[in-house]
């Protein structure tokens, strides 16, 4: 369903990705993990039309990112890792928005927008403005917005990120259950690896913009002789703290916040 | 057809629920017509050129437009930085509609500005030639708003940040507004500056407008309308090529 080969994308001097090769299987769930800053989202962002790779060859639902753009966009759905959301339209218009600009028909659109919203519970506050929720919330929105058209591939960027335990186990068991009813194939990235074990049927582990070990977590396991997942991981990673790049991004929402003040 | 409905309803519904815009904008055009309207109405009428307020009128509401326009075509920065932008990006839908949706979104809310400084305009005691004018000012008000709202646009998929914001209000919008028959008629002015005004497109709106709403076009109803319609017709070519490449 994925497949990258040599991928590489450099931001002028600074290599992001550097020569990554994988394989995602329909049907299957792949952890893509690696330290902040690894090159995980620059990879989303390649696999998901977002960004051009410098080097190598990717295919999506078997499309080209580069040519087949629209059959590419058609075959995902995704949560991203920062805020996406339209914070001055309601939960309804964000969801309406995009099963709108997704094709999905009007009728198909309310059913599933209603269930969607059930099941993520703002289904009560349809009608209030984005703009007004917590974190949490609009992370719930988001992954129930991803999931309007039913994509074959859903790529979740840290998806889990800043929610409950509570509300992790009741997205992970809706997810799992597409994954399972529909053979819907996901991608995603997470700094929680007790999540990655217990959702991803493979992982690989990224560092420094290169892919250093694939495979089951029972796989990565024996390879470091590790009695978990996160284990197995800081062995491969190391233990030294990442620094991510604060861009221009923070500044300006700081800078937005201000003034609308 | 639908996702351009889509993509139109989301500006209109942003501009109407930001209250402080809609008055914020409407505050500078106000303080334009009565400080200059009045202020320079005895001068004008000692120099022959009759009530300065009908002269100034159409200037100002093209102003309206022009700031209003402008600046909704640069609100992709605030959807680039609030990740928005991702969400429009990675739909399986042309950056042509993208950009045409967006543009007539922002284009409407310009001229929705641009008629409430008409009827602000109105209330200072700005009187058009008759009523039934509306409707061809109306023609040269969409131009403007589109025009506008395709070139900030095309401006904001250029940049990355609001950082270059104050240098496209200083080197850009002051000098489009100050410089156009806004304020003064733009015969018998220094070579240099009568160039300006010439390739300046807002002199084109500005004259279609005030020839629609007073009569005495300078340089002509129709040129207007087709300069105008020409160069908004490339604009929103440009804008849709800029947006195309546009990656985050």
């Amino acid at each position: 369903m994925i497949e990258v080969e040599n991928l590489t994308k450099k931001f002028n001097d600074f290599t992001a990705v550097d020569n990554i090769s994988f394989k995602v299987d329909k049907g299957e769930i792949f952890g893509f993990l690696g330290p902040n800053g690894a090159g995980k989202t620059t990879t989303i962002k390649m696999l998901t039309t977002l960004l051009r790779p410098t080097v190598g060859r990717i295919q999506i639902n078997g499309f080209d990112p580069l040519k087949d753009q629209n059959e590419v966009r058609c075959s995902f759905g995704i949560v991203f890792q920062d805020p996406s959301l339209d914070d001055e339209l309601t939960v309804y218009e964000n969801m309406e928005f995009h099963g709108v600009l997704y094709g999905v028909p009007k009728d198909t659109r309310r059913i599933r927008i209603e269930e969607l919203l059930k099941f993520v519970e703002l289904w009560d506050r349809k009608d209030d403005l984005v703009k007004n929720f917590s974190g949490g919330m609009k992370r719930r929105l988001e992954v129930a917005r991803g999931l309007v058209h039913h994509p074959k591939i859903l790529f979740l960027d840290e998806p889990t990120l800043g929610l409950d335990p509570q509300t992790r186990n009741h997205i992970w068991t809706y997810i799992k259950g597409l994954n399972q009813k529909e053979q819907m194939t996901v991608f995603l990235t997470t700094h929680y690896m007790e999540e990655a074990e217990r959702v991803a049927q493979r992982a690989a582990i990224i560092d420094h913009g290169k892919i250093i070990a694939q495979g089951t977590s029972e796989e990565l396991k024996q390879q470091t002789q590790t009695n978990s997942l996160e284990d197995a991981f800081l062995a491969l990673t190391g233990k030294t703290i990442r620094e991510e790049e604060s861009g221009s991004m923070e500044r300006m929402r700081m800078a937005r916040k201000m003034h609308h003040r | 057809m639908k996702i351009i409905y889509i993509l139109w309803l989301r500006q209109l519904k942003r501009y109407f629920r930001s209250k402080s815009r809609i008055v914020g904008s409407i505050a500078q055009p106000l303080l334009f017509l009565l400080a200059f309207g009045f202020g320079f109405n005895s001068i004008y009428q000692r120099a022959g050129g009759g009530n300065y307020i009908q002269f100034l009128a159409p200037g100002i509401i093209a102003m309206g437009i022009l700031f209003t326009a402008v600046f909704s075509g640069i609100e992709i920065i605030w959807d680039r930085q609030f990740g928005f932008l991702k969400e429009t990006l990675v739909a399986p839908v042309s950056r042509m509609k993208i950009m045409i949706g967006r543009t007539l979104g922002g284009g409407t809310v310009a001229i929705l500005q641009g008629l409430i400084v008409f009827l602000i305009s109105l209330l200072v005691g700005f009187k058009p030639g008759g009523i039934h004018l509306i409707l061809l000012a109306l023609v040269f008000m969409a131009l403007i708003s589109l025009f506008f709202t395709a070139l900030g646009t095309a401006i904001a998929s250029m940049l990355r940040d609001m950082q270059g914001f104050q240098l496209i209000m200083n080197f850009l919008l002051m000098p489009l507004f100050f410089l156009s028959g806004s304020l003064f008629p733009l015969e018998g002015l220094p070579k240099a500056l009568t160039i300006v005004a010439k390739i300046n497109p807002l002199s084109y709106g500005i004259d279609g407008l005030r020839g629609a709403l007073m009569g005495g076009a300078q340089f002509g109803l129709m040129s207007d309308f087709l300069i105008l319609g020409i160069i908004t017709v490339i604009m929103l070519m440009i804008g849709s090529y800029l947006f195309s490449k546009i990656q985050i």
